[in-house]
C-alpha cells in the first residue's frame, strides 16, 4: 500500500507578465487501490497539477509538498520520480526523433526497474499489451510517437502505463481528443492496469466521458488553482448536468465549501 | 464562461494569453524555449526558421532555398584553375561555405606537403604511388568547382589503390591521409575496382591539414566497392574533397561520408552512371560542435537507363555557430528511363545557435521511371524531449545519447567494418560527453 500526498501545494510559472501563481494551495491524498478524478475547466490547473507532480522544469512550486510514502517527491529529479513510480500520461506526447518505440520501451523499463527486463517475456509482454490496445505491430520499430496520430499517442501512453506498472498513474486528460472506441481502448487499459492492485490513479480530465469508463472513487472540482468541490461519482453525473458554470460564476469562487484533504 | 469545444483550436496559442481570473492558458505550450513557435505534435503550423517550429518538419517539394535556375547538368567542369572564376561566396555552389576559412584553397597556389598517405592493403590489391600523368588519372571526373580545380593543377603525385578483376578483397584496404601542417596543399587519390572485384576501402583523414583534394572512383562492371572517407581531422583542419565517381555496368557502389573533425569540412561526392543496371547507395553522417562548418553536397548523375540510386545523410548539431550544410542533386536525364532514386537528409539539432541547412535538389527530365522522391528534415531535441524521457525514468545523460546514438546508428552500421564502426561509436560518445556539463 503506497501513498502519495500532496500538501497545499502552490505553484507558479514566468510568463511575459512575470510571475504568475496557477496553483495556489491543493491538497489531496491518494492511496494504491483507489481512483481519484479532477474535473475542471480549461486553465483552472489540472495540468499544471499533473506536471508538478512529473517534475517538469517550468513550474516553480513556492510551498507545499508532495511526498510518496513519506519521500520527498519533490526533491527527486524527473527521471527519480518516475523510478520511485510515479508515472505522467500526457497530455501532448512529443516525438522523439531518433528512438525505436521498441529501444524506448526496453531502456525506460530497465532504468524503472533497475535492471534489464527478461527478454522473452519482455517481448511477448510488449506484443501483447500493444494487441490489447490495438496499436499496429509495426509501432513498435517507428520512432517515437513520430508520425502517430493523436489517438495513438494516448494509446501508447497508457501501453507504457501497462508496461512500467507504477505505483501512481497520473493521467492528463488521456481522454481528449479520443473518439469513442479509442476512449474505450484506453480506458480498458487504464482499468487493466488498476485491476491489478498495485496502482492509484489520478485522473484529469475535463469531461466527464471518460467516467463512464473508468469509475472514480472520488472526484475533485478544480477552479482556479484550487480543489472547490468534492464528493464521490455522483459528483461527476452532477458536473455532466450542470457544467462548470456554477464553479465560475461570481469569478471563480466556490459555490460549495472546498474540503481539503 | 468555459467554451469547451475550444479547447482543440487553442491548442499552440501563445501560452502568455490575457490573464483572465481561472481561466489561464497552460500545459499546452510547455518549454518558455519555444514560446510562439510551438513544439505541439498536433501543429501543422510552419517552422519559424530553419530550426524552428515543431520538432520535426518536414521539407515540401520545391521549398527550401537554392533551387538551381540552371541544370546541375549545366556546371561547368574544368581542370584547369583559370576557367573558374574567382569566388565571390555568392555563386549557388558556394554560398553556404565560410570562404574565410578556406584559408587560401580558393586563391593560393596549392604547393604545401600534402598529408602524408600511408595504404595497408589485403593481399591481392595494388597499391602505386604515380606522377601527374599516369594514364589511370582523370578518368572519373573533371572538376566542379575552384577549389577541386585547384587541387588538380597543383597535386605533385597520386595514390592508386587498384582490386584487380575479380579479386575478392579479404579486409579492408585502408588509406590513411594524416596532415601535418597548415600550409594550402593538394592531395589525389584514384580508386579503381576492376572488372567483378570485391572491396572495402576506407580514407582515414586525421591530423591537421589544409587540403583540397581530388578522389577519383572507378567502378567497373560488375565490381562492388564501398569507399568511406573519414574525417576525423584536428579542430583547425580546413579540408575540400571532391570525390568522383564513376559506375560501370552492373556495378555496386556504397559511399560513406563521416565528418566529424576539422574547421571547414567540404565534401562534395558524384557518382555518374555509365551503362545500364548500377546500384549506388550514399550514406553521410556529420556531427558539428561550435564553431565548426561541415558541407556536404553530392550528386548523382543518372544518365543511363535502369539503375538505382538511395541516397541518406544524417547529421547532428550541437553549440554556438554549429553550421552544417547538405545539398542533395539528383539529376534523371531523358535517357534514364527506369530510374529509381530516393534522397533523403535528417538533421537533429541538439542545442541552440546551431544552423543546418539541407537542400535536396531534383531534377527529371522522363517520366518514364520506376520512382523518384527527396526528402528533409531538420528536428531539434529539446528540453521536452528531454521530459518525455525522463518522466520515463531514463537519466538525462542516457536521454542523450540514445537520442543521438538511435539517430547516427542507422549510417554507422551501414559500414560494415566492425573496427571502423566501434571507432565512430565511440567518436559520437566523444562528441556527446562534451556537451555533458
Amino acid at each position: 500500500m503506497s501513498t502519495l500526498e500532496i500538501k497545499d501545494l502552490h505553484v507558479s510559472i514566468e510568463t511575459e507578465q512575470g510571475t504568475k501563481e496557477i496553483l495556489k494551495g491543493v491538497s489531496l491524498t491518494i492511496k494504491t487501490g483507489e481512483t481519484h478524478a479532477i474535473m475542471g475547466p480549461n486553465g483552472s490547473g489540472k495540468s499544471t497539477l499533473a506536471s508538478t507532480i512529473a517534475g517538469h522544469p517550468r513550474y516553480t512550486v513556492t510551498s507545499g509538498t508532495i511526498t510518496l510514502d513519506g519521500e520527498n517527491v519533490l526533491e527527486m529529479s524527473v527521471d527519480e520520480r518516475a523510478r520511485a513510480g510515479v508515472f505522467l500520461a500526457m497530455q501532448y506526447p512529443v516525438e522523439v526523433p531518433g528512438v525505436t518505440m521498441t529501444n524506448f520501451l526496453r531502456t525506460a523499463k530497465t532504468a524503472i526497474d533497475g535492471e534489464a527486463p527478461a527478454l522473452r517475456t519482455w517481448t511477448k509482454d510488449v506484443k501483447a499489451a500493444m494487441q490489447q490496445l490495438r496499436i499496429d505491430a509495426d509501432f513498435a520499430q517507428r520512432n517515437v510517437n513520430e508520425g502517430f496520430s493523436g489517438g495513438e499517442k494516448k494509446r501508447v501512453e497508457i501501453l507504457q502505463l501497462e508496461l512500467f506498472k507504477p505505483k501512481f498513474a497520473v493521467l492528463d486528460e488521456t481522454d481528449s481528443g479520443l473518439d469513442v472506441d479509442a476512449l474505450k481502448v484506453v480506458s480498458e487499459g487504464v482499468n487493466r492496469a488498476h485491476a491489478e492492485g498495485n496502482m492509484g490513479t489520478l485522473l484529469i480530465t475535463h469531461y466527464t466521458r471518460i467516467l463512464r469508463y473508468i469509475k472514480p472513487d472520488f472526484v475533485h472540482v478544480f477552479v482556479d488553482g484550487k480543489v472547490v468541490e468534492e464528493g464521490g461519482p455522483e459528483l461527476a453525473d452532477r458536473l455532466e448536468e450542470e457544467g462548470y458554470d456554477r464553479y465560475a460564476a461570481g469569478a471563480g469562487v466556490a459555490v460549495a465549501p472546498a474540503v481539503q484533504g | 464562461m468555459t467554451d469547451i469545444t475550444t479547447e482543440k483550436a487553442r491548442i499552440g496559442a501563445p501560452s502568455a494569453q490575457p490573464f483572465i481570473n481561472g481561466f489561464t492558458e497552460e500545459g499546452e505550450n510547455l518549454s518558455p524555449l519555444n514560446t510562439g513557435t510551438n513544439t505541439s505534435t498536433t501543429s501543422e503550423q510552419p517552422a519559424a526558421g530553419p530550426l524552428g517550429g515543431a520538432s520535426v518538419k518536414s521539407h515540401s517539394h520545391g521549398g527550401g532555398v537554392g533551387i538551381p535556375d540552371s541544370s546541375r547538368a549545366g556546371r561547368l567542369t574544368s581542370y584547369k584553375l583559370e576557367d573558374f572564376k574567382p569566388l565571390t561566396g555568392l555563386e549557388e555552389d558556394w554560398r553556404f561555405t565560410p570562404l574565410k576559412r578556406l584559408r587560401g584553397l580558393h586563391t593560393e597556389v596549392l604547393d604545401g606537403a600534402a598529408p602524408a598517405v600511408s595504404v595497408t592493403a589485403p593481399a591481392g590489391v595494388v597499391v602505386e604511388t604515380v606522377g601527374r600523368d599516369d594514364k589511370r588519372i582523370g578518368q572519373a571526373g573533371i572538376p566542379e568547382d575552384r577549389v577541386s580545380a585547384n587541387g588538380w593543377e597543383n597535386f605533385a603525385e597520386a595514390t592508386v589503390v587498384t582490386v584487380p578483376v575479380e579479386l575478392q578483397a579479404e579486409s579492408e584496404v585502408s588509406v590513411l591521409v594524416t596532415g601535418s601542417g597548415d600550409a594550402p596543399s593538394a592531395q589525389h587519390i584514384v580508386i579503381v575496382a576492376e572488372r567483378f572485384s570485391k572491396a572495402v576501402v576506407v580514407l582515414d583523414h586525421q591530423g591537421t591539414a589544409v587540403v583540397s583534394e581530388n578522389v577519383e572512383i572507378i567502378v567497373e562492371d560488375g565490381a562492388e566497392l564501398t569507399v568511406v572517407s573519414l574525417q576525423e581531422w584536428a579542430d583547425d583542419a580546413v579540408h575540400a574533397s571532391a570525390q568522383q565517381a564513376r559506375i560501370g555496368r552492373d556495378a555496386k557502389f556504397k559511399h560513406i561520408v563521416v565528418s566529424l573533425g576539422g574547421d571547414v569540412v567540404r565534401v562534395t561526392p558524384s557518382t555518374r552512371f555509365t551503362a545500364p543496371g548500377a546500384d549506388v547507395e550514399m550514406f553521410g553522417l556529420y556531427f558539428a560542435d561550435a564553431g565548426q562548418h561541415l558541407e556536404q553536397r553530392l550528386f548523382v548523375d543518372h544518365a543511363v537507363a535502369n539503375c538505382k540510386s538511395r541516397v541518406l545523410y544524417k547529421g547532428a548539431l550541437q553549440g554556438r555557430n554549429a553550421h552544417t550544410v547538405w545539398v542533395g542533386d539528383v539529376l534523371i536525364r531523358k535517357e534514364a528511363e527506369g530510374t529509381d532514386t530516393y534522397e533523403a537528409n535528417r538533421n537533429l539539432v541538439l542545442t541552440d545557435g546551431a544552423r543546418a541547412d539541407s537542400v535536396p535538389n531534383l531534377e527529371i527530365e522522363t517520366g518514364l521511371i520506376e520512382g523518384a522522391g527527396h526528402a528533409s528534415a531538420t528536428g531539434r531535441f529539446d528540453d521536452e524531449h528531454l521530459f518525455y524521457l525522463m518522466a520515463r525514468g531514463i537519466p538525462e545523460k542516457v536521454a542523450r545519447r540514445l537520442v543521438v546514438r538511435g539517430f547516427l546508428n542507422e549510417i554507422i552500421q551501414q559500414i560494415n567494418v566492425p573496427a571502423i564502426e566501434e571507432r565512430l561509436t565511440a567518436a559520437v560518445e566523444r562528441e556527446l560527453a562534451a556537451t555533458d556539463n
